[in-house]
């Protein structure tokens, strides 16, 4: 039974540990398949969540704090927009820009208006998103196997975790589905064709950056508004990069992405867990490994040993109408 | 005359100091078929997207239907029932023929039921022009023939009255051809109105009612088709008779330089794109390739020059062979004496973004004339450079300035120069006078001369007939990846013609 | 990363419009010290007093400046072949290690001397090494480097926390770095130089990678502008059909590019490890590597605008110390964000500004832009 016990608390860290990294990959699968691609998605995060537990803590709401993450988020999205669609710079370039201004500016803004040493005051229960015990949960605790599985894994989490996943349905369908999907994968593929089809291939980009704002909004206020009680400097620790990481892994796709995403909390969560205690067969295994691991596994993946993932064709390419 | 469905009046567009279009005036009949010819740059394509709405012109007026319209972006020429067969398809490769279809044109926010819509109409116009497609095939699995149907659909799904195509034989086999000309005639008789922008005459005199004719971005002559003939299309095209034959010697062959055995390329998708090809080139010959642009002659030029991979057959450079794995290395083939001008001079031939005298040297900086140790040594390159510039008459003279501000035809002989003074045996040349000027066609075909003269072993490929037939002692004549027939240089157009047309292969295929 | 061509005179393309960049990168970063109730040009005093007014200030400007030089080098060259090196942290990281094994098995037996070419080779072989695998991935494989880079960031950060809280680590030490190293493996100082000039210097880690460092800026400038390989590199750079062509193999370009350029971030290492810490920690990089984007992109991808824009960010690393001193709502992290604003300006949005300066030239002299030249281009 504590061996149940013990999985099913690893699962349930497996869970909150994926949140983030699932909307920061959902975020960025909207924007690489639109053809931009985004390494700023780390950046973008970090603004969210400093802006969410900032302005959750000076208008003790945490929906205030939630709009403002979201919107500061978009902003910044829109200066990739700016650089990388209307003046056609370096996608990259632009990306590890806005990499380091949100990683300095926060800092410098946090600590000029709270003192704290770059971090935004602790918030109280009513500022953040507290978990939901759903009906029964209680009750059922006690149930052998499934007990446990829905009051620990199923139940209560916070309002974030629910929606993470379930933009992953949505995502699907926004992709697949829809009119904006439809034009959002071209774009990314052949934007010559969605031009001459007589949409603005700008504007569509633009419009698939907002929604990686977004969600990347989201994810940062996860991280500092339900994961941690206030925001603390360089919190997201390279999570963009992971989200990075798991979208080439998930080869671009909605499901898959998370899938990946659940992977790598899953290694996380272990990496946590195992912390020092051996394991049978292996022995100790050092937990840089297991944080190393999807990083090797993504770089195993593009080298094409297990499946190809091919990008999105007009991929970090600005559009140029050509002559 | 039938009402004008278009009418353009003293259009004008310039990009930077190019003037692209000048006061171009043209009318075109609703319910029939008009064509524009024009040289490489003549402004058609300009002409065209400014019509569609993908360029604005700096002044002049655009009249659809007979009403003074503003066409600011491709969705009001769409709004107006322009249609638009791009030369280069405009298709998302990985999405399906519906996907395609109702791209930009979709009913509402939700797919479903444009992809309904679009299902039954995609099968009327199949009924109504014999446009059949299977509407679930993904586009990167049909032929070329097939995209461009795709293409066409797109427009008529959009309410195309009035369809415009930009070359669109240009990658079609002769069948295709055949079979989208059909279709186009079918659009006529149900009122459609088409203009067929193209190079080729022999297609306006084929299936056009009327025809324009454009030179250096202006509009020189509008003909009833049947009323003309090829000889006055061609005249008007380029401003004085064509036919420029270089004046040259009997030729005087010597040993077998080049020899191509059983030849086999395939592309990345693995189509076969040269068919066990074997022809000899000898020294003192010029031997031309004639065909029509995508039957396999650029393959078989990357082929030989070692660039790109064979799967089978073998190519002898004077007397040893050449490694057709891919894996060639361009510089020991150099060295051995080959010497290559390749088709595509932007991307390939030269670095547009280098000096004039760096580019001098490309291919052959391993040289050691061009080298101390490992270090380059500039002002040998530097030399040379000068010297190349002074003997092919390069202007402007300066071997310091970027190659891409130098025009056409003189980045063209940047190329020339720098292969032809290697003193190569063997010369191969693909299209030596694309978007090259005619006062340097002259001099670039002089030059080829005068390297067989030298004894050299030439080999050009060009999609001009007429340059085939003024350079070449010997025309091989290349349809569907192989060599269809061999004639000498005194062969007719007309002959020429059918034999790249396939007539005759596939006369005796049957 | 290649340039358009240039239709600008050089001194506008390579002076004017970096300088307008930069100064709205500052122009930007002002507002942001106002918004945390600063005046900018108080501080924009204190940040140049404190990066040159003293002996000591411009001792430290160089040494920063040194280590940007190697990983703005590093970024550079790979760029001169389209590759985009953002592992140059990583590679500066594990270049970091083969200092650390050099210097912990002979510090005892050998003078820095002896130990500093050994170190250098090190150094640069462990950082080849790391941008070795990337290339060979892209090169064979066909994996963007752009990504495997960044994750090898990651891996190589994993790699070093592990060897330094464990192999590496002394027996009875906490902290995460190796031992001290002993006199044989500390870099002579080079504040003695700005002493000739009558500055009086504390203590500072100026040493003598700086003179390191300005050695390999000039053998980047000879590999890239006049040697056969810088040649090749270059042509691969702008058309990779065209080195196909010219019969230069991509491989061997792509893996050498690399390797040149992990090699030149190995040896950034060698300043703050040999030159200053002595001992190797965790992190001792801290984003070295990224600046190096920064300062390559600052400084054109040339090797005389990469010294001069290291210095420029010494200058910020600097003067951003004292800055912080002075005001107290100014930390140093306003460099981070400065560098950000730097790679924006200077980088993402470096065309921002050519139309109009071109407009500019053209009303003069519209030749001097090359609408002449173009002509042919059209339709």
């Amino acid at each position: 039974m504590d061996s149940f016990n013990a999985i099913v608390q690893v699962l349930d860290s497996t869970i909150r540990l994926s949140v983030p990294l699932l909307l920061a990959c959902l975020a960025g699968l909207y924007s690489e398949r639109a053809g931009i691609f985004d390494i700023g998605l780390e950046g973008k995060m970090l603004v969210g969540a400093f802006a969410g537990a900032a302005a959750a803590s000076v208008f003790h709401s945490g929906f205030i704090g939630l709009g403002m993450a979201i919107l500061i988020s978009v902003a910044f999205a829109m200066v990739h927009g700016f650089a990388s669609i209307t003046h056609r710079g370096n996608q990259i370039v632009s990306g590890v820009a806005i990499n380091f201004v949100a990683a300095g500016s926060t800092i410098i803004l946090g600590q000029a208006w709270f003192q704290q040493g770059g971090r935004t005051p602790a918030l109280q229960p009513d500022e953040r998103f507290e978990a939901i015990v759903w009906p029964g949960a209680d009750v059922l605790r006690g149930v052998p196997i499934l007990g446990p599985i829905y009051s620990e894994l199923i139940s209560g989490h916070s309002i974030l975790v629910y929606f993470a996943f379930a933009m992953v349905p949505f995502t699907w369908w926004v992709l697949f589905r829809t009119r904006f999907g439809l034009r959002m994968r071209a774009v990314g593929e052949n934007p010559a064709a969605v031009d001459t089809a007589g949409i603005s291939v700008a504007w569509l980009r633009y419009r698939a950056l907002i929604c990686t704002g977004v969600l990347t909004g989201v994810a940062g206020a996860y991280l500092s508004m339900v994961q941690n009680g206030g925001f603390v400097k360089d919190m997201t620790a390279g999570k963009g990069y992971i989200a990075l990481a798991a979208l080439i892994f998930a080869k671009w796709k909605p499901v898959n992405a998370m899938f990946a995403c659940l992977l790598f909390g899953f290694l996380d969560a272990l990496s946590i867990r195992l912390q020092g205690t051996p394991l049978p067969v292996i022995g100790k295994v050092p937990v840089q490994f297991m944080q190393a691991l999807p990083y090797v596994l993504t770089v195993i993946l593009l080298a094409g040993f297990i499946g190809k993932a091919i990008p999105p064709r007009a991929g970090g390419v600005p559009y140029v109408k050509e002559r | 005359m039938a009402q004008a469905a278009i009418e353009l009046i003293g259009i004008n567009k310039s990009f930077g100091a190019v003037r692209a279009n000048r006061d171009i005036n043209l009318e075109v009949a609703r319910g029939t078929i008009h064509g524009i010819v024009g040289e490489n740059g003549a402004g058609k394509s300009t002409l065209m997207s400014i019509l569609y709405g993908f360029y604005q012109a700096d002044s002049g007026e655009i009249r659809v239907g007979g009403k003074p319209v503003s066409i600011s972006t491709s969705n009001d020429a769409i709004a107006l029932g322009i249609g638009m067969v791009h030369q280069h398809f405009m298709l998302v490769d990985n999405f399906t023929v519906l996907e395609n279809v109702i791209l930009g044109a979709e009913n509402d926010a939700l797919l479903k039921s444009s992809i309904a819509k679009a299902r039954s109409e995609l099968e009327r116009l199949e009924r109504e022009y014999g446009l059949e497609v299977e509407p679930d095939a993904v586009i990167e699995e049909l032929p070329v023939g097939l995209q461009q149907r795709v293409e066409i659909l797109k427009a008529l799904y959009r309410g195309a009255e009035i369809l415009i195509l930009d070359e669109p034989t240009g990658v079609l086999t002769p069948a295709e051809a055949d079979h989208l000309f059909r279709i186009l005639k079918q659009l006529k008789e149900q009122g459609k109105t088409v203009v067929l922008i193209t190079h080729k005459l022999r297609e306006i005199m084929a299936i056009t009612d009327t025809v324009s004719v454009m030179r250096q971005g202006t509009m020189v002559a509008t003909r009833v088709t049947k009323e003309t003939t090829v000889g006055e299309l061609a005249e008007l095209m380029v401003g004085r008779r064509v036919l420029l034959r270089v004046e040259k010697g009997q030729s005087e062959a010597g040993a077998i330089k080049l020899s191509v055995k059983n030849l086999t390329v395939k592309d990345q998708r693995g189509v076969t794109m040269v068919d066990d090809v074997s022809f000899d080139v000898r020294g003192g010959e010029i031997v031309g390739i004639a065909g029509v642009a995508g039957n396999g002659q650029s393959e078989l030029l990357e082929a030989i020059s070692g660039i790109r991979h064979a799967v089978s057959g073998e190519v002898m450079l004077e007397g040893k062979p050449v490694d057709l794995t891919g894996k060639a290395d361009p510089g020991e083939l150099r060295d051995r004496g080959l010497a290559h001008v390749p088709e595509d001079r932007h991307h390939v031939g030269l670095v547009l973004a280098f000096e004039e005298n760096e580019n001098s040297i490309l291919g052959y900086h391993d040289d050691e004339r061009y080298l101390k140790g490992p270090f380059l040594n500039v002002d040998a390159i530097m030399a040379d450079a000068k010297d190349k510039i002074e003997k092919y008459d390069i202007r402007p003279g300066n071997p310091r300035l970027r190659t891409a501000n130098f025009s056409g035809g003189n980045q063209q002989k940047i190329v020339l120069a720098r292969e032809m003074e290697q003193d190569p045996g063997v010369l191969i040349v693909g299209q030596p006078t694309r978007g090259v000027d005619v006062g340097a066609i002259e001099f670039i075909h002089k030059r080829l001369i005068a390297m067989r003269d030298q004894g050299k072993a030439v080999l050009v490929v060009s999609v001009e007939l007429d340059e085939i037939r003024s350079l070449s002692d010997r025309i091989l004549v290349m349809f569907a990846g192989r060599i269809v027939g061999e004639r000498g240089p005194d062969a007719t157009e007309g002959e020429l013609g059918l034999l790249m047309a396939g007539v005759e292969h596939q006369e005796a295929a049957e | 990363m290649s340039t358009p061509y240039a239709k600008l005179p050089a001194w506008a393309d390579y002076g004017l419009i970096p300088l307008i960049n930069l100064s709205v990168a500052f122009i930007v970063a002002g507002f942001v010290v106002m918004l945390v109730g600063e005046n900018p040009f108080r501080a924009a005093v204190i940040l140049v007093e404190g990066a040159f007014g003293k002996g000591t200030g411009i001792a430290f400007t160089l040494f920063y400046a040194t280590t940007f030089i190697f990983t703005g080098l590093s970024v550079a060259v790979a760029a001169h072949c389209s590759l985009f090196n953002i592992g140059t942290e990583g590679q500066a990281y594990i270049g970091g290690l083969g200092i650390a094994l050099v210097c912990l098995s002979f510090d005892s037996v050998l003078p820095w001397w002896v130990i500093f070419p050994i170190a250098i080779v090190a150094a640069a072989v462990f950082g080849a090494l790391w941008g070795f695998i990337p290339a060979y991935l892209q090169a064979k494989r066909g994996s963007h480097i752009v990504i495997t880079t960044i994750m090898f960031n990651f891996i190589a950060a994993s790699v070093m926390v592990y060897l330094l809280v464990g192999p590496l680590k002394p027996a009875g030490s906490q902290a995460p770095q190796t031992r001290n190293f002993l006199a044989g493996a500390e870099l002579p100082k080079l504040n003695w130089i700005i002493e000739l000039f009558g500055a009086k210097i504390r203590s500072a880690p100026l040493n003598i990678c700086f003179l390191l460092a300005l050695v390999m800026a000039f053998l980047v400038w000879l590999l890239i502008w006049r040697t056969k390989l810088g040649y090749e590199m270059r042509t691969y750079g702008h058309s990779p059909k065209a080195a196909r062509y010219a019969g230069i193999s991509e491989t061997r370009i792509i893996l050498t590019a690399m390797m040149i350029s992990g090699a030149l971030a190995g040896m950034m290492a060698l300043n703050p490890v040999m030159g200053d810490q002595h001992n190797v920690a965790i992190d001792f990089v801290s984003g070295a590597g990224y600046v190096g984007i920064a300062v390559a992109l600052m400084g054109r991808l040339h090797p005389v605008g990469i010294v001069l824009a290291a210095i420029l960010f010494g200058m910020l690393y600097q003067g951003g110390a004292e800055l912080a001193f002075e005001m107290p709502a100014i930390s140093r992290d306003m460099i981070v964000i400065i560098q950000g604003l730097v790679i924006l300006f200077a980088g993402a949005l470096e065309h921002m500004f050519r139309p109009y300066i071109q407009a500019v030239f053209a009303s003069f002299s519209p030749k001097a832009v090359g609408i002449e030249a173009v002509k042919g281009k059209g339709a």
